[in-house]
């Protein structure tokens, strides 16, 4: 496993950075919040970036995508990142695409895949139940009827939920843990949209009484805590990769504050205090950097260790994008605080999406757990 | 010779030429320095050097005119490998292969890389590092030992400080002031010196972990051949800096050095002294803190990984390097606070039969690994070249 980006995927990142720098500034998430948009992205953008082929990344060729994998969605990831670009990158392009691609029936892939692929289709994978990640936790319960089944449950945390046209949904069967393809407009489903300190989309969804038909089953029943498992490890290496370009952003614009700002008649960043700090990150940075290309990778090979590096990249991604965030708002002393500033945008993203798919604690716990301890 | 033929070949000769007992993890006091007058405790130690120093397997990449094992990086790295998976000690270690070597052959004349560079292959000569004075430790150009050009010698005066193993070397290779009215970056010369004449004084010094590994070092009325100037005269800062380019290589890389901690891993401790639950251990924090120890290490060695690949595929050394000295140092710092924490009592035993003598080494190594942010310029300094350097932060 080389630790570099080959020059396909290298094109893929500057093209990604072009377009987000372009087309989604953060000056466009700062508008959706604005105008409370009911989407909370741009549907138009979105069709673009499927028309780039970001949607079949992880799909693979006969089933209509590239096959293109995690470490190419890694950078398009980083790039939107930078910009903080609200998108159903992670809820459709990367767990939708996958969930399908990985355990979907031919029946499955054609009644979603092709229309994912063209952007018309969004997933969301509903799978919390609490205010903190446990993907074992699950009360949701799905019963066999006489054509199918019939859930019922309460999700917490469905990113994307109130824009999605299929439910990803975790219920525990007599076998355990399964997965459900669930269209949001079943009878049944409540999706309520919560709004989020970072402006993006999240939803409560409730389950009443949902009637599914047999080929609603994705995967196996009683197979979901192991394709759950696969599915988030692609989510949480995707989300750190996310979190890496936001981090390098924060960085970025904090490290010219320090050059442009005068005090006591220099520039801040001839103070020491705040040029350690500052060097901190910089290393903190750089060795997250090569967690999250080390997890991509091992994801893309199927690398026995490809769990342990899910964790080690997202408890890194999670502590490195945090210090990035508060140092940022610090070092720009009263302004930082302010919200025709940019930088407060870093900080509201960071909380939200260090929570996402598992929090530092969680990640130490799980590392530990994989490594015997 | 294919790579995949090398291989072949290495692993052979390997398992054929190196000794059971230094396929075993060496204790901190069985390293093998080399010198004029070295200490075995073992003969297997002296036969293992011999027979890699013969390939020039103790500089693996030098070239073979000046007894270096003419490797290539890849072959290099292959044997390294291999050396690992065998689980083979170093043959030879010391500030002369790891420093010293590779400014000789970058600034040294002919001749002086034909007398010093198979000298430090064999092991013969055991080097030190006369840098730090009483007042020029973080702001080393401040340096004052004296030396002054008499037709074909130097004389030499000068008091240097924290020379570590001085009391056991040969020679020492020592930062001299030759122009005490130039800048001060700009009056200070590279000279080689011979500590076996008389003027020459290493007086041990004790330290925190109870071991004396360093020196004051006094120069007194020493002469010194002319010869021994490496580089140009009043050049000696730019080799002075390079040096240290190679020392903060070798310190910062402290962490994947095969000593005998490297094999008990921080949990394994923690489950034997604080209990082990369905396999875990017991303790929640204790096991949050190793992790999130262990989740840092990994990521620094995957970012020394990525520095060597992206070299190899002829990338741009990206600026990521100015940071290793920095972050493998801090991390080995809290490796051994690790180790301690999960010990609980037996981490801090100090002497005694009721410890075991692991435990008693790593309470020394504990306090040894206090240095390792010290030594080769501190953190801070670190810190300081980071900011200016890579992030261009104004002085
Ligand atoms: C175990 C050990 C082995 C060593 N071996 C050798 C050897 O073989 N040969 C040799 O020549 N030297 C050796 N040294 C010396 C070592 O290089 C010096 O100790 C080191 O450079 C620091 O210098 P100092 O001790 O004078 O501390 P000082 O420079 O006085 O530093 C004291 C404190 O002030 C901080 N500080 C200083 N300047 C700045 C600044 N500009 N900005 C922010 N903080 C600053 C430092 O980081 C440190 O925390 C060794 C040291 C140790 C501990």
């Amino acid at each position: 496993m080389a630790l570099v980006l080959s020059e396909d995927a290298q094109l893929v990142r500057d093209q990604a950075l072009d377009f987000f720098r372009e087309k989604s500034p953060i000056l466009a998430l700062r508008k959706l919040r604005d105008s409370a948009d009911p989407t909370g992205f741009s549907r138009e953008l979105w069709r673009e970036m499927a028309d780039l082929g970001w949607t079949g990344f992880l799909v693979s060729e006969d089933a209509g995508g590239s096959g293109f994998g995690m470490v190419g969605l890694g950078q398009v990831l980083e790039a939107a990142g930078r910009t903080l670009a609200a998108s159903p990158l992670i809820s459709t392009a990367l767990i939708g695409a996958s969930a399908l691609d990985i355990a979907g029936t031919p029946a499955q892939k054609s009644a979603y895949l092709t229309s994912l692929l063209s952007g018309d289709t969004i997933t969301a994978l509903a799978s919390e139940e609490g205010s903190h990640h446990n993907p074992a936790a699950v009360a949701a319960t799905a019963r066999p009827s006489a054509d199918g089944w019939v859930l019922d449950g309460r999700k917490t945390f469905v990113l994307d939920g109130h824009v999605a046209t299929l439910l990803i949904v975790s219920a525990r069967t007599a076998a355990g843990i399964t997965l459900f393809l669930v269209p949001a407009a079943t009878q049944g489903v409540t999706i309520t949209r919560r709004l989020m300190a970072d402006s993006r989309n999240a939803a409560l969804v409730t389950l009443a009484n949902v009637h599914l038909p047999a080929g609603a089953l994705l995967g196996t029943d009683g197979g979901g805590t192991a394709l759950l498992d696969r599915l988030l490890d692609r989510a949480r290496v995707g989300l750190a990769a996310e979190m890496l370009g936001s981090a390098c952003e924060a960085f970025d614009r904090t490290v010219q504050y320090l050059k442009d700002r005068k005090q006591f008649g220099v520039p801040i960043g001839s103070f020491q205090a705040l040029k350690h700090r500052a060097a901190v990150l910089f290393a903190e940075i750089e060795v997250t950097r090569s967690a999250v290309l080390a997890a991509l990778t091992a994801l893309d090979e199927g690398a026995a260790d490809a769990a342990a590096l899910a964790s080690l990249a997202k408890a890194k991604a999670n502590a490195t994008l945090n210090l990035a965030s508060s140092e940022g708002v610090q070092m720009h002393g009263g302004i930082g605080m302010t919200d025709e500033h940019e930088i407060g945008f870093f900080l509201k993203r960071s909380r939200v999406a260090e929570i996402t798919f598992g929090s530092t604690g969680f990640h130490r716990d799980r590392y530990a757990a994989l490594n015997g301890y | 010779m294919s790579l995949a033929a090398f291989r072949t070949e290495t692993r052979a000769w390997l398992q054929d030429n190196c000794p059971p007992l230094m396929r075993t993890p060496a204790p901190a006091d069985e390293t093998v320095w080399g010198g004029r007058n070295p200490t075995w405790k073992h003969p297997e130690q002296k036969l293992w050097m011999d027979r890699m120093a013969a390939r020039g397997w103790t500089l693996p990449t030098f070239p073979k005119q000046y007894g270096g094992g003419g490797l290539s990086l890849e072959q290099a790295e292959i044997l390294g490998e291999e050396m690992r998976a065998l689980g083979c000690r170093a043959p030879l270690q010391g500030m002369g292969q790891t420093m010293l070597a590779p400014v000789l052959l970058e600034y040294g004349t002919e001749a002086q890389k034909q007398e010093h560079l198979p000298q430090i292959i064999r092991g013969e000569i055991r080097w030190c590092q006369g840098y730090s004075e009483p007042g020029a430790g973080s702001d080393l150009a401040g340096l004052q030992s004296r030396a002054v050009l008499q037709g074909d010698h130097f004389l030499v005066n000068g008091h240097k400080i924290w020379t570590s193993n001085a009391h056991y070397a040969d020679k020492i290779f020592c930062l001299v002031r030759t122009d005490p009215t130039a800048k001060k970056h700009e009056g200070i010369s590279f000279l080689l010196i011979d500590m076996a004449q008389p003027g020459v004084r290493a007086r041990p010094i004790r330290l925190i972990s109870g071991a004396s590994v360093f020196c004051e070092t006094f120069i007194e009325n020493v002469q010194v051949p002319r010869e021994n100037l490496l580089g140009e005269l009043n050049k000696g800062w730019t080799i002075a800096k390079r040096l240290l380019e190679h020392e903060r290589k070798s310190i910062g890389g402290i962490g994947d050095r095969a000593g005998g901690l490297a094999n008990t891993p921080a949990w394994e401790l923690a489950k034997l002294h604080a209990g082990e639950q369905d396999g875990r251990i017991a303790d929640p924090a204790l096991r949050q803190d190793i992790a999130a120890y262990a989740i840092d290490a990994a990521a620094f060695q995957l970012t020394r990984k990525r520095a060597a690949d992206e070299a190899q595929a002829g990338r741009p050394p990206g600026p990521m390097s100015a940071m290793f000295k920095y972050y493998g140092t801090e991390l080995n710092k809290r490796r051994y606070e690790m180790v301690l924490a999960a010990e609980g009592v037996q981490g801090v035993g100090w002497e005694g039969d009721d410890f075991s003598a692991d435990e008693l080494r790593w309470t020394r190594e504990w306090l040894r690994s206090k240095a390792n942010t010290i030594e080769g310029g501190t953190s801070e300094v670190q810190l300081n070249i980071i900011a200016k350097r890579v992030l261009g932060l104004p002085d």
